[in-house]
């Protein structure tokens, strides 16, 4: 059962990212992104990451694609900004080396996965859920999570700084 | 249940996409979308491992992604907007004010 949910879930996932780089309008690129971000939340599900999951679809899905869509709507693209790609040899080297990066990660994963213990650890009952994730940030990453803070701060202020009307 | 293998070779999928729509595309916003379709594909990565470890950094590192992630979304549609404002195209290809 598992095991299904995981094929179409991913079957949704690679179509929808695929349909995300050969889609010409951006509105329709952010749209299937939606989707593929929706997809992965599901993964997260299936890998006890409740609290991400839901996080994914908020924060994800929610806030930075809202915020891409009103972006796209704001520049008001006509048909012929779109940017259509008429380099044929960029083209064919793009493609050529994400294959070749696709080939390369596929085989450091199996060497990689050959190296690793094969040992099942048992799974907390809580585990990934918002109160283990909590105790974890609250007092192991403590400091890290305190510097996301400024680091949201220092992005808003260079937002509102880099949209003003004189640069 | 799926094996790990599985998801680890999604997830170097999903991370070639996105280099791919990187390397192709010339407009500024799906190069921009292309490179969270990278940062999933790492994050879902992690996950994988958090699980098979059972440990929980792996998950709180995803967290902390997303947090940059945000902030790299709020600061990069700021630029392309004033890009947007004084070239009026969307296209990497008139981003030549540094070029020599």
């Amino acid at each position: 059962m598992q095991f299904f949910i995981f094929l179409i879930v991913s079957i949704i996932l690679v179509v929808a990212s695929i349909l995300v780089i050969v889609q010409r309008n951006p509105v329709v690129s952010a749209l299937f992104l939606i989707a593929a971000l929706c997809a992965q939340a599901i993964l997260y599900l299936l890998l006890n990451a409740t609290f991400l999951a839901v996080i994914q679809i908020i924060v994800y899905a929610g806030a930075i694609m809202v915020l891409f869509l009103f972006v796209i709507m704001l520049l008001n693209l006509r048909k012929d900004e779109f940017g259509f790609e008429k380099r044929k040899a960029q083209r064919f080297f793009g493609i050529l080396f994400a294959i070749l990066l696709l080939v390369e990660l596929g085989v450091v994963i199996k060497i990689g996965l050959s190296k690793i213990p094969s040992t099942e650890f048992s799974l907390d009952p809580d585990f990934g859920g918002v109160q283990s994730i909590g105790k974890a940030l609250f007092t192991d990453y403590l400091l890290p999570f305190e510097l996301t803070s400024v680091l949201l701060l220092v992005a808003m202020v260079g937002a509102i700084v880099l949209a003003k009307k004189k640069l | 249940m799926v094996p790990l293998s599985y998801y680890l070779f999604l997830s170097g999928l999903i991370f070639s996409i996105g280099v791919l729509g990187f390397l192709i595309r010339r407009n500024l916003l799906v190069m921009f979308m292309c490179i969270e379709l990278m940062l999933n594909g790492v994050n879902l990565f992690l996950v994988t491992f958090a699980k098979k470890f059972s440990s929980l950094d792996g998950q709180i590192f995803v967290f902390l992604i997303m947090t940059v992630a945000a902030a790299e979304a709020a600061v990069g549609l700021a630029i392309i907007i004033a890009f947007f404002r004084n070239k009026k195209s969307a296209n990497v290809d008139d981003l030549n004010l540094m070029k020599w």
